[in-house]
């Protein structure tokens, strides 16, 4: 049984399925051609051709969205059995070699049309003007790393990508090992983190309203809670929202609030996976709860941890809806990169420099990358 | 339960009573869900109070009168729930959001076996690419994706991409979906597949076992924990979503989703933004009884009946 992840891989394990290479040729890099390209888009049409039906406006509703439901989760099953069927009919050397591509393709084809080709269409035009006209060089690039307000971007988002995975992961690892423990009423108290995650980003607005409001006095009762309070302690009531650079962690709360459900429910799901038994024998020789969850429980689901920070850095990085409806971000002084990103898109209209302010998202990206792949080698490694 | 562990229970209860915390276990955790608790319970208790006094008074000043039945009403959930086209809009959230949970699911679980189990070539190239779509706003790739749907794309005059047509489809909204949640989807179920025990595949294989069986008849159930927790989060992002269905499907009634028809509740002045406390509440059943319905693949155990070295 594997007991933590450094264990080197023993001698008679094998390595993973090596196809022999070479002696292949042109023949099978055709078929893979056809495995992973035309089978897909195959399966794309004729779902597509079936859709006619969809579209009928005077058909019962009802049955269109029964027949919509039927149609899209059994096409995509249908879709790889067809693939499968195809590749035994391919002659036996061939076939584990074609396999890989045909698991691989649909996700591929998707991905390549739905998210590469917009992030290439974004890098051009990061090279051009406001309405993607003529190149201008450098000059949207430029503006990224001299406009002050950009400036405040980059800083408070390097704040976000800390304080939010940093919260977030902590407060979800140690709810998850904790409920883990509780005798009863497990399933409800992680329903209560996981709430945040159910309500709708219309409702989060409101939500958090209920919390921060502020009127200054003279104009009105104050409704938030927070105000409420202060005014309980015989304190005057404070503009939370507009208290630089206070407002930024206030913001960050929001999301915290809202993304921890998510690694609380992942790491859960890691934790219950790691056998019981290892965890009773290291009890029964004595272990501290504390060096079980540090020694054993920790290493066992690092993997796990790594995924969900990094998720939880991309999001925070991504985060734009949360300062966006909060409003006037530049007063305030709560910018940050995705913010400025959809302003100077749908607000300012210029696409030149929204474009430029993406890419540099992606580039803001690539250490967090180089770490996963990092990550990545080394667990094909141990096991 | 293995022998061992019956073993464990057996040797006395001290182990059994460190697997179950004390109080501090207990506190900590009612601790953290009363903090988490308190906003929500802020929407809950307004969607209940009248107009008047959910601008005039704090929601915390209702729960010190219960009884005074002036102060609550359910007039704001009657008004979100007759708004028109309701269960019409209902039902389009379903169409959307069932298929647009299975199909990056399924999709994505038959990649993440690849990258984990299969060696080909260009693996690390591909995985890379795909951890790094994770970071691609979304919003950034709404409008060339419309207009491949209603132009398709070309390079000079060669078509590359045809014109589908796909705008305002359902298929266009799950494929847009599908590309979203797929890195996410990619990235959490390899970390998960990659991660079970190669001497089960292995010796799977020594049986004489193709990919595809080794798959279907292993991985999965294996998954089933991963693929639950995955499940939820698609669902209720894509339940919640508004700004993909409107711009892949439209605002006409026929087509709008529940998200859409509640966030149309509010007038275009802001007027009646009370209503969307209620809204919120209503939108928000089917995701918790989904989370409910699958929190019993959460448990303790599910694996380690295979995971034997």
């Amino acid at each position: 049984m594997k007991t933590s992840t450094d264990k080197p891989a023993s001698a008679t394990e094998v390595a993973v399925e090596p196809p022999s290479a070479g002696a292949r040729g042109l023949w099978v890099s055709l078929l893979r051609l056809v495995g992973a390209l035309i089978v897909p888009s195959v399966g794309f049409f004729l779902l597509w051709a079936t859709f006619d039906f969809l579209r009928d406006e005077n058909a019962n509703r009802g049955l269109v969205v029964a027949v919509a439901i039927v149609v899209g989760v059994g096409g995509v099953f249908f879709l790889f059995w067809g693939m499968d069927r195809v590749v035994t009919l391919l002659p036996t050397r061939y076939r584990e070699g074609v396999r890989p591509y045909v698991f691989v393709g649909p996700a591929l084809v998707i991905l390549t049309v739905f998210l590469v080709y917009p992030v290439i269409n974004t890098i051009l035009i990061s090279f051009k003007d406001a309405r993607s006209e003529s190149f201008v060089g450098l000059e949207n690039f430029k503006f990224v790393f001299t406009d002050e307000s950009m400036l405040r971007a980059i800083r408070n988002t390097a704040g976000w990508i800390i304080v939010v995975p940093l919260f977030g992961v902590s407060i979800g690892l140690a709810f998850a090992t904790l409920a883990d423990r509780l005798r009863r009423g497990e399933a409800v108290a992680k329903s209560m983190i996981f709430l945040p995650m159910a309500i709708s980003f219309a409702g989060a607005s409101i939500t958090w309203k209920l919390i921060y409001a502020f009127r200054p006095e003279g104009f009105g009762t104050n409704i938030g809670l927070l105000n409420g309070i202060m005014l309980g302690l015989g304190q005057q009531p404070v503009p939370w929202l507009q208290e630089q650079p206070w407002n930024n962690l206030f913001l960050m709360v929001i999301m915290i609030w809202m993304q921890t459900g998510f690694a609380m429910v992942v790491l859960s799901a890691a934790i219950k996976s790691i056998p019981e038994e290892i965890i009773e024998a290291a009890r029964i020789d004595g272990a501290s709860e504390l060096q079980v969850f540090r020694r054993i429980m920790v290493p066992s689901i690092l993997p796990t941890i790594v995924v969900v920070t990094t998720y939880m850095v991309i999001n925070a990085l991504k985060v734009f809806d949360i300062v966006f409806v909060v409003g006037s971000a530049e007063t305030n002084g709560t910018e940050v990169i995705a913010e400025r990103m959809i302003r100077w898109f749908f607000i300012s209209n210029n696409d030149g420099r929204a474009a430029a302010i993406a890419v540099v998202l992606f580039v803001a990206i690539v250490p967090v990358m180089i770490w996963n792949v990092r990550r990545f080698r080394e667990q094909e490694a141990t096991r | 339960m293995s022998a061992q562990a019956v073993r464990a229970r057996a040797q006395g209860d001290d182990a059994l009573d460190a697997r179950h915390g004390g109080w501090f276990v207990r506190i900590t955790i009612l601790a953290i869900v009363l903090i988490w608790l308190v906003p929500t319970v802020g929407v809950l208790v307004t969607s209940f109070r009248p107009e008047e006094l959910v601008d005039s008074t704090g929601w915390w000043t209702a729960l010190a009168h219960p009884f005074r039945a002036a102060a609550w009403t359910l007039e704001n959930y009657r008004a979100a729930l007759s708004a028109g086209g309701f269960g019409n809009a209902f039902l389009n959230s379903l169409a959307v959001s069932i298929p647009a949970t299975v199909i990056p699911i399924t999709i994505a679980a038959f990649a993440a076996y690849a990258f984990s189990w299969m060696d080909f070539r260009g693996r690390y190239v591909m995985f890379v690419a795909v951890v790094g779509l994770l970071v691609v706003p979304l919003q950034m790739a709404l409008i060339p994706i419309l207009r491949l749907y209603t132009r398709g794309a070309s390079l000079g005059t060669f078509q590359i991409f045809p014109d589908l047509d796909l705008a305002g489809s359902f298929l266009g909204v799950w494929l847009a979906h599908t590309a979203f949640g797929l890195p996410l989807a990619i990235y959490l179920l390899r970390n998960y597949i990659g991660s079970l025990p190669s001497s089960i595949i292995e010796s799977a294989k020594i049986d004489g076992a193709d990919h595809f069986t080794i798959f279907r008849r292993l991985i999965v159930p294996l998954s089933v924990p991963a693929l639950a927790a995955f499940a939820i989060f698609q669902f209720l992002w894509v339940w919640n979503d508004l700004l993909v269905a409107y711009v892949f499907l439209g605002g006409t009634r026929q087509n709008q989703v529940l998200t859409l028809a509640l966030a149309n509740l509010v007038g275009a002045r802001g007027e009646n933004w009370q209503l969307l406390t209620a809204a919120a509440f209503i939108s928000m059943a089917l995701p918790l009884a989904v989370f409910f319905s699958l929190q019993k693949y959460f448990v303790r155990g599910l694996t380690a009946g295979g995971v034997k070295g």
